[in-house]
């Protein structure tokens, strides 16, 4: 199954580790996540003002790249795969908008001009769908190595979930990341905090914001016996992660943990350690995982 | 009348003239009596100067073009526009890593980009604008430097840009950089600096200087050619 | 002028109307159906550092009172979305923020400089990080 995959500006950067072990899990499930020929940046928030027209045209413009690509054969469907949950949001949202204001959609034409005008054909969905559609058993019978004995806490952030009616899950209590990680042999260690909001775009200009919140939600997962937290999201594995180094300035004591997305977690239950990009991760999740024997040991 | 030459009727800064159809803007201007004085360069579409903003009849729409290259219509509004004073950034190419982080660190406002494409509407040079802002914003510098090879940096997609940026400052960071970190210093352009400086041509150069003009004419009008 | 809710006296008058309106229509949201219940504060992960709970806010708005512009609420809010989860009205009070930011921001206010970015956190700060930061907070 070839699907069209948007990446986001993120994912090529600080992000390459989530890519990497996306793309390779994936195609270990006959999924093959074929990126967009030219692609630009979503706009990463959805436009809320009800009269705005101009942050429809990013990503707009991307969902007509789906359109074409599926016009040239490139995939089988005409369903996005995204991996970055703003991006996901983002797509998702401005698509429903100018599929249902017609108004909306026929100024966004006007103004592209040089653009074959968007069919509203796209879906947009986000990997973890894909996943769930596929069946978890699937999941389960591709591991080669069991994540036994890691403990990790799932953290969905905000925009996977919210406002209702986007969300990929349940709005109070998502389970999508719990079964997949059950699926992948480890344990789940679930946190009241796992969709409480990292502080988001907060991170540029209030850092001190962000550790706060970052800190309530790391330490709710510590307390909880979580070895790492499994995230979705360039954003909030940022606000988790490297931005611990701000946590570390505001409260004395705070034992670093490691922060990883699911699919690194996939890479390496099937045996993908190559795909993995652990080296790209802060902290590092390594010495975490060589302590519970799933790394296989370097020469 | 068989040497009757089409005229069209043009108006520049407002004023109406009558100038022969099938001149460039630049040469319209001039056949009605404009000097220029500044807003004119190499007059071959390369150096960028002669950035000009006009409206074709009827049309609402304010466009760009070169007004060396661009031909005179009937009824066309122009208006010349100086230099746009964007701000170039100052660095070290020595001292940079081709990556995001260097464009965002220089040229923050890059993220602000909408992707409205108004940029490549305005160029005259057929640049896909929009996409090698884009790739450089993912950190993407050999595609940015690729699609902005043709940019001569005449300042009609900064003018126009919602988000306030100067796409040719980027463009030109991605060149630089490109070829600075990525492509690296070309190998026969290196051996010919290490053959100046170990004396390979000292000889030669000493000989030419004891030449007078006629001798070095006659050398020059027999040197060895390889087309 | 910080708007204290002590120090304001809190009446409608009828020239408010049309601030009240403009947000309503900026947001698409139905302002009138709160009903001052407080799910959406208790809900906020940002309460601490806002001036106005998200319920005042909606309050003010109600009351057509402009003051609310000046609060720093509005640009503390990091649009999770939590509180249009919680409202038993359905009403997005994130929508109704953005629309309050909109109104700032049109007026060419940029509630953030990009000078005041250090180079070396623009070097490496993810790009989605800057990105939804300008969109939100610089006009």
């Amino acid at each position: 199954m070839r699907l069209p995959y948007y990446p986001g500006c993120t994912l090529k950067t600080t992000a390459q580790n989530f890519e990497e072990s996306a793309l390779a899990s994936a195609r270990a499930l006959g999924v093959e996540l074929v990126e967009l020929p030219r692609w630009n940046c979503c706009g990463t928030v959805h436009a809320l003002a009800k009269d705005d027209v101009m942050h429809y045209l990013a990503p707009i413009r991307n969902l007509i790249r789906v359109e074409e690509m599926a016009e040239s054969g490139l995939v089988d469907e005409k369903r996005v795969v995204t991996l970055c949950a703003m991006c996901y949001n983002t797509l998702k949202r401005a698509n429903a908008v100018v599929k249902e204001d017609q108004e909306k959609m026929q100024k966004v034409r006007e103004i592209m001009e040089r653009e074959n005008p968007y069919g509203g054909s796209v879906q947009v969905v986000h990997l973890l769908q894909v996943l769930r559609d596929l069946d978890w058993s699937k999941v389960a019978d591709r591991v080669e190595r069991p994540l036994k004995g890691l403990r990790v806490a799932p953290y969905y952030g905000c925009l996977l979930l919210r406002p209702r009616g986007f969300g990929i899950d349940d709005v109070d209590n998502p389970q999508v990341m719990e079964r997949l990680l059950e699926a992948l042999g480890a344990e789940v260690v679930n946190i009241p905090f796992k969709t409480k909001c990292c502080g988001a775009y907060h991170t540029v200009q209030m850092k001190e914001v962000v550790a706060e919140l970052s800190h309530r939600i790391l330490d709710q997962a510590s307390s909880a016996g979580a070895d790492m937290v499994a995230t979705a999201c360039p954003l909030c594995e940022y606000n988790l992660g490297p931005r611990q180094e701000e946590v570390k300035k505001l409260f004395r004591g705070f034992a670093p943990l490691p922060v990883v997305y699911f699919t690194q977690l996939m890479a390496l239950a099937f045996g993908l350690e190559e795909a993995t990009g652990f080296e790209q991760n802060d902290p590092d999740p390594r010495p975490a995982l060589r302590a519970r024997g799933l790394l296989k040991e370097e020469s | 009348m068989d040497d009757e030459v089409e005229m069209v009727t043009i108006y520049v800064m407002g004023k109406r003239h009558r100038v022969p159809a099938g001149l460039t803007i630049m040469k319209a201007m001039e056949y009605a009596g404009h000097q220029f004085r500044r807003g004119a360069g190499c007059r071959g579409g390369f150096c960028g100067a002669c950035a000009t903003i006009y409206r074709t009849k009827g049309s609402y729409k304010l466009q760009g073009a070169l007004a060396c290259q661009k031909i005179v219509e009937d009824g066309m509004y122009i208006a010349q526009i100086p230099f746009s004073p964007a701000e170039k950034k100052t660095y070290n190419i020595e001292e940079l890593r081709p990556d995001a982080g260097v464009f965002l660190e220089y040229y923050p406002e890059i993220a602000r980009c909408l992707s409205c494409n108004t940029c490549t509407k305005a160029c005259p040079q057929d640049i896909m604008v929009m996409d090698y802002v884009q790739a450089a914003l993912r950190g993407d510098v050999e595609e940015a430097a690729k699609l902005s090879f043709d940019c001569i940096g005449c300042g009609l997609c900064a003018v126009r840009c919602p988000a306030e940026i100067v796409p040719y400052n980027i463009g030109q960071l991605a060149r630089r950089l490109y070829s600075r970190h990525i492509v690296g210093p070309t190998e026969h352009v290196l051996k010919r600096v290490r053959e100046i400086e170990e004396g390979r041509f000292d000889e030669e150069i000493e000989e030419l200087k004891t030449l007078d003009r006629e001798a070095l004419q006659e050398r020059y009008e027999t040197r060895e050619r390889r087309l | 002028m910080s708007p204290e809710p002590s120090r304001l006296a809190l009446r409608f008058k009828p020239e408010n109307a049309s601030f009240k309106a403009k947000v309503a229509e900026l947001s698409g949201e139905e302002i009138d159906l709160c009903f001052q219940c407080g799910a959406c504060s208790s809900g906020c992960p940002l309460t601490a550092e806002m001036d106005l709970l998200p319920s005042k806010v909606i309050r003010y708005v109600q009351l057509g009172e402009e003051a609310v512009l000046e609060s720093k609420t509005i640009w503390v809010c990091s649009t999770c979305f939590n509180c249009e989860v919680r409202c038993p009205r359905g009403i997005d009070i994130a929508n109704v923020m953005e629309a309050l930011r909109q109104l700032m921001l049109r007026k060419k206010y940029d509630r953030v400089s990009l000078d005041a970015l250090e180079p070396e956190e623009l070097r490496g700060l993810p790009q989605i990080a800057i990105i939804s930061n300008l969109r939100k907070l610089t006009a």
